[in-house]
C-alpha cells in the first residue's frame, strides 16, 4: 500500500524516478556496450583463427 | 597466491565470470529489500515529513560517490606504480558509474533541499565541493576517450585522479573544515546523539549495502568489457598490419 506521502510527495517521487532513470540508464549502457564489444571481439577472434587455418594449410600444402 | 596475479587478465576474467552473478543477485535482493523497507516500511519524520524516504538514496550514492573515487585512486596508483592494466582498465570503468552515483546525490540532494531549505542549491562547501567533484568525474571521462594511446591516457587520467582526490575528500569533510553551511552534519555517525533513528538506520544500511554491490557489480562487468575492447583493439591493429 502506498504510504501517505503528504505535501512532499512530488519531492519524494521525483528523488525516486530521477535516481531510477539515472541507474536504469547507467545499467542499459553498460549492457549494450558490453554485448557490443563482445560480438564484435568474437567476430574477429573467428576471423584470425580462420586466416592462421589458412595460413598453416598452405605451409601443410 | 598473490592478489596481484589478478592483475593478469585472464585470471580476472575466469574470476569476475564466477563471481558476477553471485555479486549480481546479492545487489538486486539488497536495493529491492532495503528501498521497499524504507519506503514502505518506515514512518515519517517529524520535522521532515515523508521527505526523510529520499534519505535511502541520497546517502548511499553520496557516499558511494565518494568511494568510486576513492576506489580510482587506488587503482590509478597500482597503474602508475605497477603498471598493471586491469587497475588502469577498473578506474576507467569505475568513472561512469561513480558519475551516476554523483549525479543522483546531487539531484536527489536539490529536490530534498527545496522544501526544507526554500532552494534547490546553494553555494554550501559540501554542496559545491561535491558539484566540482561531478565535474572531475566528467573530465577523467574525458580525458580517457581524448588520447589515442592508452598507456598515456592511463597515465594521465591517473594524475588527474590523484588532483581530484582532494575534491572528494573535501566534499566528505569540508562541513568540518568551515563553516556548517545549510548541509547537515554526517548522518551516520557513531555518535549516537547524531545518528538517524534505528528505524531509519536499518534500512538504510540494507540501501548502503545494495549501493556498494550495484558498484561491485558494474565495475566487475565494466572492467570485462573494457578488457575484451582492448583484446578487440590490439587484434585489429595486428589485422591491419597484414
Amino acid at each position: 500500500m502506498m504510504p501517505d506521502l503528504g505535501k512532499y510527495a512530488d519531492a519524494v517521487l521525483g528523488s525516486y524516478l530521477a535516481s531510477f532513470v539515472l541507474m536504469a540508464v547507467l545499467v542499459g549502457l553498460s549492457l549494450w556496450r558490453g554485448a557490443r564489444v563482445r560480438r564484435a571481439l568474437a567476430e574477429v577472434e573467428a576471423r584470425t583463427q580462420m586466416e592462421m587455418r589458412a595460413g598453416e594449410g598452405k605451409v601443410d600444402g | 597466491m598473490s592478489l596481484w596475479e589478478y592483475a593478469n587478465p585472464q585470471k580476472f576474467m575466469t574470476l569476475s565470470r564466477r563471481v558476477l552473478p553471485v555479486v549480481t543477485a546479492l545487489t538486486v535482493i539488497c536495493l529491492v529489500t532495503g528501498l521497499t523497507w524504507g519506503f514502505f516500511g518506515t514512518p515519517n519524520d517529524y520535522k521532515q515529513g515523508s521527505t526523510v524516504k529520499i534519505i535511502y538514496l541520497h546517502v548511499p550514492a553520496a557516499m558511494m560517490a565518494i568511494n568510486a573515487w576513492v576506489m580510482m585512486l587506488v587503482a590509478s596508483l597500482v597503474w602508475l606504480v605497477r603498471r598493471h592494466h586491469v587497475s588502469a582498465l577498473a578506474a576507467r570503468a569505475a568513472a561512469p558509474v561513480g558519475l551516476t552515483f554523483t549525479l543522483i546525490a546531487l539531484a536527489t540532494g536539490a529536490l530534498w533541499g527545496q522544501p526544507m531549505w526554500g532552494t534547490w542549491w546553494a553555494w554550501d562547501p559540501r554542496l559545491t565541493s561535491f558539484l566540482i567533484l561531478a565535474l572531475f568525474y566528467l573530465g577523467y571521462i574525458a580525458l580517457w576517450q581524448a588520447v589515442d594511446d592508452p598507456d598515456t591516457a592511463a597515465d594521465l587520467t591517473g594524475v588527474l585522479c590523484i588532483v581530484g582526490s582532494v575534491f572528494a575528500l573535501l566534499s566528505r569533510y569540508a562541513v568540518n573544515f568551515w563553516n556548517q553551511g545549510l548541509h547537515q552534519g554526517a548522518s551516520l555517525s557513531l555518535d549516537k546523539q547524531e545518528n538517524v533513528s534505528d528505524v531509519f538506520w536499518f534500512p538504510l544500511l540494507v540501501c548502503i549495502a545494495g549501493f556498494v554491490l550495484l558498484f561491485v557489480t558494474l565495475v566487475l562487468l565494466r572492467t570485462r568489457t573494457e578488457i575484451r575492447s582492448r583484446r578487440l583493439a590490439a587484434l585489429l591493429a595486428r589485422e591491419r598490419m597484414g
